[in-house]
């Protein structure tokens, strides 16, 4: 139920970003969600695509530093209270989140949070006990048509 | 007097004899040659005459070789002044050969070799590659630059008369450093030390593991490193690495090497004649305590150089070595007088900077020194490249990791730094020499004069 996701190391300076996206544009490869971690010095971007494994690949050729994470792709009811009702049963099995962000994908306009669990596997447990809609990497992938 | 020949594998090579020569007969050598050389100088070079009568000093003075201290001094910028062949005691036509400096200031400096020059240079050499125990059947990989630059072209003909397979290379194209080395069978290898910690990086994305191959000796130098650093390459590529030291003014690398002891370079005192100076002063320190390294050559004949100002920072080790030479030690030179930096009127040396990132990161990260003037305040800072070993995904985890070398420097330095990470292979590589410090404030002066 994992889904891997890439995490490149930036300089906060202006063009930073667009050369890793340039990268994998020219490679074909259509990122499906992306998030940057900022700080005054440095960024971390996350990506989330398909093809990861190329993906990896051609990034550390182009010279980036790239780690794979493991993450957990949850769909969330678009209600108030949804994204609540996630939380508590993350925090219930005592597991510790170590960041989160969320996205809407193509197909019927579904929004997906992505968590980044300090105990993966047990998280996915948790939620998979209490009925919470965790998408396999496939699902994830399919959703986005 | 004991020898230990245990550690040449039964290679022992002829010349290396005068590597172990009694020292009164050395210093008794020493004299003889140190004579002939000040004639030679005053009688040929009129610069140096000039000099020497201006300091009231003839040659027939140099009675002991304490009376070298009567002597003038020479630094590099009388090898400026008198280019390109101002200080040379032959005439052209004995001048077999020529070298010179990159000269990142303007004019080069040149230095000249007669052809008895030549077979000094190949006579330190061959003594130096068989101190590291380099001998016949091995192959080097010789990746020092041929060409002006005395590096690559000095090793090669010292390496050819020890009986060696050399590969004239050359430095650069780390593609092809990589397939050789491996193709070839290759077992030593002779750069710079920050070229190899390139090449061991190089070979891994070229998915070849340098310590699998059967390469067993490194000879590196041409650059201040550290013994951090040796013991990075040592594990990384499974090699014994040793610390060649040389200056093109004085005849280029050959001047001293460490020996397979690995416990300070052995000085070719035959040939060279070294003092250990206070830059200040210029009166020597006491044995065994660190100052400049004053060069004087004992056998050149198109170059004589007296009393050379090398800038280079050391210290002799009196003790015999365990290798059984009698040539004198000098500990390892990982810095020099003129490169060090004064930060808020604290003493920085990049080997400092260098030995405190290692602590951290264990392996070295490429990193560059840059020291800026910000209202009236000397900044440092320190870019260093992110590794995949240090990356993390998580912002906390790296800033921690930031903490930990900015504590590191301050603690070895005594200077708050500030740290900035960068991605890799931003940092300008050179295939030669690193270019670890960019001082700013000295540009700043030079565009407001005042």
């Amino acid at each position: 139920m994992k889904i891997q996701q890439l995490s490149l190391f930036l300089e906060n300076a202006p063009g930073h970003l667009a050369t890793p996206c340039a990268v994998l544009a020219d490679a074909g490869f259509n990122i499906l969600t992306l998030t940057l971690a900022d700080t005054q010095g440095f960024g971390i971007l996350r990506l989330i695509l398909r093809e990861w494994e190329p993906a990896q690949r051609i990034l550390e050729k182009s010279g980036f530093v790239v780690k794979v994470t493991d993450v957990v792709a949850v769909q969330v009811e678009d209600r108030p209270g949804g994204l609540r009702k996630l939380l508590q049963i993350v925090e219930q099995a005592g597991v510790n989140i170590e960041y989160m962000y969320a996205f809407t994908v193509r197909c019927g306009g579904k929004a997906i949070m992505v968590f980044r669990l300090d105990h993966t596997d047990q998280g996915i447990a948790a939620l998979l006990g209490s009925g919470a809609r965790v998408l396999s990497a496939t699902e994830l992938y399919a959703l986005a048509g | 007097m004991s020898l230990k020949w245990n550690d040449h594998n039964g290679c022992f090579h002829p010349d290396s004899a005068f590597d172990f020569l009694p020292g009164e007969q050395l210093r008794a050598l020493q004299l003889q040659r140190l004579r002939a050389t000040v004639e030679r100088t005053y009688s040929n070079v009129e610069f140096m005459r000039k000099r020497m009568d201006a300091h009231g000093v003839r040659p027939e003075q140099l009675r002991t070789l304490d009376d070298i201290r009567r002597l003038p001094f020479t630094d590099k910028i009388d090898l400026r002044d008198t280019y390109p062949y101002g200080l040379f005691a032959c005439p052209m036509s004995e001048v077999v050969r020529l070298h010179a400096s990159s000269g990142t200031t303007g004019k080069p400096i040149v230095v000249g070799y007669t052809q008895g020059d030549m077979e000094t240079w190949k006579n330190v050499i061959l003594r130096s590659l068989a101190a590291t125990g380099m001998h016949r059947g091995d192959i080097l990989q010789n990746a020092y630059g041929y060409g002006l630059f005395t590096g690559g072209l000095g090793l090669h003909y010292g390496a050819e008369a020890l009986g060696a397979t050399v590969i004239p290379i050359s430095g650069g194209n780390s593609d092809r450093q990589i397939m050789i080395m491996r193709d070839f069978g290759v077992t030593a290898i002779s750069c710079t030390p920050s070229y190899f910690i390139h090449l061991i990086e190089h070979g891994a994305s070229m998915g070849v593991d340098l310590k699998t191959l059967p390469l067993r000796i490194g000879v590196f130098g041409a650059e201040p490193w550290t013994e951090e650093m040796r013991c990075f390459i040592q594990r990384e590529a499974n090699i014994r690495a040793f610390d060649i030291y040389g200056l093109s003014e004085i005849i280029g690398p050959g001047v001293g090497i460490e020996c397979t002891c690995q416990n300070g370079l052995h000085i070719f005192e035959d040939h060279f004649l070294f003092e250990i100076l206070d830059p200040k002063t210029g009166a020597p320190v006491p044995d065994g305590e660190e100052g400049e390294l004053v060069l004087t050559t004992l056998s050149k004949q198109a170059m004589p150089i007296l009393r050379y100002r090398t800038h280079d920072i050391t210290r002799v080790i009196p003790e015999q070595c365990d290798c059984g030479r009698s040539i004198r030690r000098i500990a390892r030179i990982s810095r020099r007088s003129d490169d060090m930096l004064i930060i808020r009127g604290v003493n920085v040396f990049p080997s400092q900077i260098e030995a405190a990132l290692l602590k951290v990161e264990q392996t070295l990260p490429h990193y560059q020194i840059i020291v800026r003037r910000e209202r009236e305040m000397d900044e440092m800072e320190i870019r260093i490249e992110v590794t995949a070993e240090v990356f993390s995904d998580r912002v906390s985890e790296i800033e921690r990791i930031a903490k930990r070398l900015s504590h590191a420097v301050e603690s070895t330095t005594g200077i708050r730094a500030k740290i900035s990470l960068v991605e890799p292979q931003t940092i300008q590589r050179s295939e030669g020499k690193a270019r670890r410090v960019l001082d700013l404030r000295k540009l700043d002066e030079q565009k407001n004069p005042l």
